[in-house]
């Protein structure tokens, strides 16, 4: 076993951990608003009436589908997503990293939605009705009256959410990402234990990092009770 | 001519027929004050004349024109919400918009609504200005202008109410309508908020205020309105309708009530 320089360990990490960051910072910008999106499917009530009672497709299946990205691990959605599509004779996503993000972005929206709806289920129905007796449309209520209202109720379960997605994109060295955790892996193979220190480190950094912004966004709202 | 007519009201939730064939009119200028024990349709005749439920028959009119029709086709969108502005609606529990100021809470529909006039992108520093100074002037009328940049959560129960009362009032109703604007309120904080009303009433402003306070109605409002079961027991003078009310259900009610 060949003993590997320091400066070169901590290099092949810092890469790793570049890769980590990539994945956060795009499964973030697209979950985002895709959770937005499937929140209003799960809350749509266009339907129509069998027997009496009222049948809504996109909210059953909206609620169909978060049930199973919620359900099941996110480690078998990336396995699924990078093997699946060439196993079932279809186009096989080359990039592993790709995968990885198609698979984030979705399950990370999923459970965005629910905590969207949560908020916008939270707000008052007063706030609504104020809203539409003072002649304001739809959209002018949600953007205007309700959506900072909902953005300060969820930023706390968000915050969260986002803290676990930091730590999550190690995950995808399960498909082969040479992410910083997959690194560290082979390093403690060949017997060496400090990157996996090294390895906890950055995570600790970076996520009292993003602790700090949290808490900055949170103070941003305290001027108003909601 | 009334200024607002009401015929034949009703509307039912499940099997329910919370107001059944409600009628009456209003004069400009008059204030009418609704009374009625909890279960008895007051709210949601209230909540009918501002477009938050949709009654099952019966018209309101305004000024003589239809304002809704339960047998004509629904009217939606910007002619819906125009409709809507004839009415002004005070909420039992304020409803202010907690992110915004008591003058913001003032202005926001009126800034809203100045954005879809064509001359507003010209005029913009100007027609939001004018907003402004009216806002403070409708804050300072509910006797608020220090409190024009605190945010509700910053202001009394009493005070929230007023800026309330403001914020229906910046859109200049044809008729202001106050769902038991002190019901929410701590007992010392309601004689602010009835004197801002009562004020309101001497400057002849068009109200109708569902109200629990015998005495206040009894004051301020020209006509009573005593409603039980959904329909219109007893209507006429304030004076009469409490004074010496000709009804025995309107007797009962106002027994029970001055028993506490």
């Amino acid at each position: 076993m060949s003993s590997t320089p320091v400066d070169v360990v901590l290099s092949r990490l810092l890469e790793g951990f570049v890769l980590n960051l990539q994945i956060f910072v795009v499964t973030l910008v697209g979950s985002l608003p895709l959770g937005l999106i499937i929140m209003f499917g799960s809350r749509s009530r266009l339907g129509f009436r069998v027997f009496g009672r009222k049948f809504c497709p996109i909210r059953l299946l909206t609620r169909g589908f978060v049930w199973i990205i919620r359900g099941t691990p996110l480690m078998l959605q990336l396995i699924f997503v990078f093997y699946g599509p060439g196993l079932m004779g279809l186009t096989p996503i080359k990039s592993r990293v790709t995968a990885t993000l198609i698979t984030f972005i979705i399950n990370y929206a999923a459970y965005f939605s629910e905590i969207f709806r949560g908020g916008i289920d939270s707000i008052p129905r007063g706030q609504y009705e104020a809203g539409q007796v003072l002649g304001m449309t739809k959209p002018q209520v949600f953007f205007k009256v309700v959506l900072l209202q909902v953005i300060k109720r969820v930023t706390p379960s968000v915050g969260n959410e986002v803290i676990t997605l930091v730590k999550d994109t190690s995950l995808s060295r399960i498909i082969s990402v040479t992410e910083i955790l997959f690194v560290a892996d082979n390093y403690t193979r060949q017997g060496l234990l400090w990157p996996l220190f090294t390895t906890a480190a950055f995570f600790l950094l970076f996520n009292g990092l993003v602790t700090l912004a949290l808490g900055r966004i949170e103070r941003k709202m305290d001027y108003f009770r909601a | 001519m009334a200024i607002l007519e009401v015929t034949g009201l009703s509307k039912h939730f499940g099997d329910l027929e919370v107001i059944r064939g409600i009628s009456f009119s209003l004069e400009k200028g008059e204030s009418l004050a609704i009374i009625g024990s909890s279960g008895s349709g007051k709210t949601t005749l209230l909540r009918c004349l501002n477009g938050l439920e949709t009654p099952d028959t019966g018209t309101i009119r305004v000024s003589g024109s239809t304002v809704f029709d339960a047998d004509a086709p629904r009217v939606k969108g910007a002619q819906a919400r125009a409709n809507q502005l004839h009415f002004g609606l005070v909420f039992q529990s304020f409803n202010l918009f907690p992110q915004y100021t008591a003058l913001g809470n003032v202005m926001l529909a009126a800034e809203l609504l100045a954005k879809e006039q064509p001359d507003y992108k010209a005029n913009k520093k100007r027609i939001l200005e004018e907003i402004r100074e009216r806002g403070r002037a409708v804050l300072d009328s509910v006797g608020l202008a220090a409190k024009a940049d605190n945010y509700p959560h910053q202001l009394s129960g009493g005070q929230q109410q007023r800026v309330a009362i403001a914020r229906a009032l910046m859109l200049e109703p044809d008729i202001l309508c106050f769902d038991e604007p002190t019901s929410a309120l701590d007992p010392e904080l309601t004689g602010e908020v009835l004197n801002v009303i009562r004020g309101l009433a001497d400057r002849d402003t068009t109200m109708v205020i569902v109200t629990h306070e015998m005495q206040f109605a009894r004051q301020v409002a020209d006509n009573v309105l005593f409603m039980d079961g959904g329909v219109i027991v007893e209507y006429g003078k304030a004076e009469e309708v409490i004074g010496n009310p000709h009804e025995e259900r309107t007797r009962q009610f106002l027994e029970r009530y001055s028993n506490g």
